[in-house]
């Protein structure tokens, strides 16, 4: 198993933001400068925490976007409507504010760097970001399908840049479109047929990694241990509430 | 603290932000974080056993008889290292109190072992004193698979990944050893209170 054991202490480091990207109407991606940043596995994520002028401060974490590469560290956030934190980092942060951040955190969600193992992404809605970082850290070296569960078009997170890697890369993209589909293709959510003929069979023994909503991942990750896949090498990372 | 504001930004109404671990953030629904997919644990199947330091079997139970034993009721505050906490969660389970009574043992430490393989370490004074569950039930209702039914370890002065999901016994240690998240970073004991989220806070 890849394992990344987080040596010492995580202290919280002071990034710089650097530049922004409209992702969707939503969603942002923040570009950070971030000097004496250890380095990361494509996967894993940092915890960030505001603080305003009375002391009050809020924490949450958010998944790397971008491939290791020395300072320069990008996150993409989903702003939640009610959320605490997201709308401050998808309207309010300009470039020259400074943020608090530490990381790397998470060493099981990673793609390992030395592993020959085709790779099987999971994704539904911003789950793609781990998985984005792991399609940028790749860049080629092994063959990649991506299974990628949106509302709509519209809210599909790097398309432009994800056709580009599919044309020049062994990128294979699945889109599922949840709401809304584009002319011609239907509306559907996961199932036993899209894994059959967009994942990888069991014997090819993929690196699989699944992010997204609890009830995306739990569905997903059932349908491969169906396949055939075995159930210690399916990775999973979810998020949001269940109410239950 | 490093004096850094983050301008523009006031945060949220501190509403019961008295009873909030520092970090943490009020959730009503109910997150769910796994490293894999929901194993499946049928009661006709489950057993939880509690191995010794010198490797043997000290008490072992089926659904059925750890059903007989005394049930607890329990309202507590839960604290997830994701940073939500809910609080006055309804819980019934078995005190570990009940579950360790007459298990004789030198043992410092236990790893918990879970259905699935997932594992985590505790000191055992952590487990005794009325502190600890097995839980089965979580607001009236069997406790559903993803959130670790049929039953859970329930620690909750503790980061909520010490609550094991899936439990299927205790392994009692003389010496302290990493479970999976431990090992991959996150903090031996893990009091939200100190915020000991990883290994060095």
């Amino acid at each position: 198993m890849a394992r990344a054991a987080v040596p010492g202490r995580l202290n919280w480091l002071v990034a710089t933001l650097t530049a922004t990207r409209d992702e969707t109407p939503t969603a942002r991606t923040l570009v950070f400068d971030v000097p004496g940043w250890p380095g990361h596995l494509a996967g894993q994520h940092v915890d960030v925490k505001l603080t305003a002028e009375d002391g009050y401060s809020a924490e949450r974490s958010y998944s790397i976007a971008s491939a290791p590469d020395g300072a320069h560290l990008e996150l993409t956030v989903q702003s939640i409507a009610d959320g605490e934190v997201s709308p401050y980092l998808t309207e309010v942060i300009e470039p020259g504010d400074p943020l608090e951040l530490r990381g790397p955190i998470g060493g099981w969600f990673v793609w390992n760097p030395s592993s020959p193992a085709p790779v099987l992404l999971v994704a539904g809605g911003s789950g793609v970001v781990p998985l984005m970082a792991m399609i940028r850290a790749i860049e080629g070296k092994v063959p990649i399908r991506l299974i990628y569960s949106v509302r709509s078009p519209a809210d599909a997170l790097y398309a432009p840049e994800l056709s580009e890697r599919a044309r020049v890369s062994p990128l294979t993209l699945t889109y599922l479109y949840t709401r809304r589909a584009p002319e011609g293709m239907p509306v559907g959510r996961i199932n036993a047929g899209v894994v059959e003929a967009a994942g990888w069979p069991a014997d090819a023994k993929p690196a699989i990694f699944v992010c997204g909503p609890t009830g995306f991942v739990e569905a997903a990750a059932q349908l491969l241990v169906a396949a055939g896949h075995d159930p210690g090498i399916v990775k999973t990372e979810r998020f949001g509430p269940t109410g239950t | 603290m490093s004096g850094i504001i983050s301008r523009g930004f006031s945060g949220r109404r501190r509403d019961g932000g008295q009873k909030l671990p520092p970090g943490q953030y009020l959730e009503r629904g109910f997150p769910v974080l796994s490293a894999g997919p929901t194993p499946p644990v049928r009661t006709a199947t489950w057993q939880f056993t509690v191995t010794t330091e010198a490797g043997d079997t000290a008490a072992r139970w089926n659904w059925q008889q750890f059903m007989a034993l005394p049930q607890e009721t329990i309202t507590v505050d839960i604290h997830c290292v994701t940073k939500w906490s809910k609080l006055g969660t309804h819980w019934r389970g078995v005190s570990l109190d009940t579950l360790l009574d007459g298990v004789e043992t030198n043992a410092g430490y236990v790893m918990a072992r879970s259905y699935g393989g997932y594992t985590t370490n505790l000191p055992l004074p952590d487990l005794r004193g009325g502190q600890a569950w097995v839980a089965y039930e979580y607001e009236g209702q069997p406790l559903h698979a993803e959130h670790g039914g049929p039953a859970r370890l329930l620690v909750p002065h503790l980061y909520f990944w010490k609550s094991a999901k899936w439990v299927t016994g205790l392994d009692l240690m003389t010496h302290d050893k990493r479970g999976f998240w431990e090992e991959l970073g996150y903090n031996d004991y893990g009091d939200p209170w100190r915020e000991q989220r990883y290994q060095g806070d």
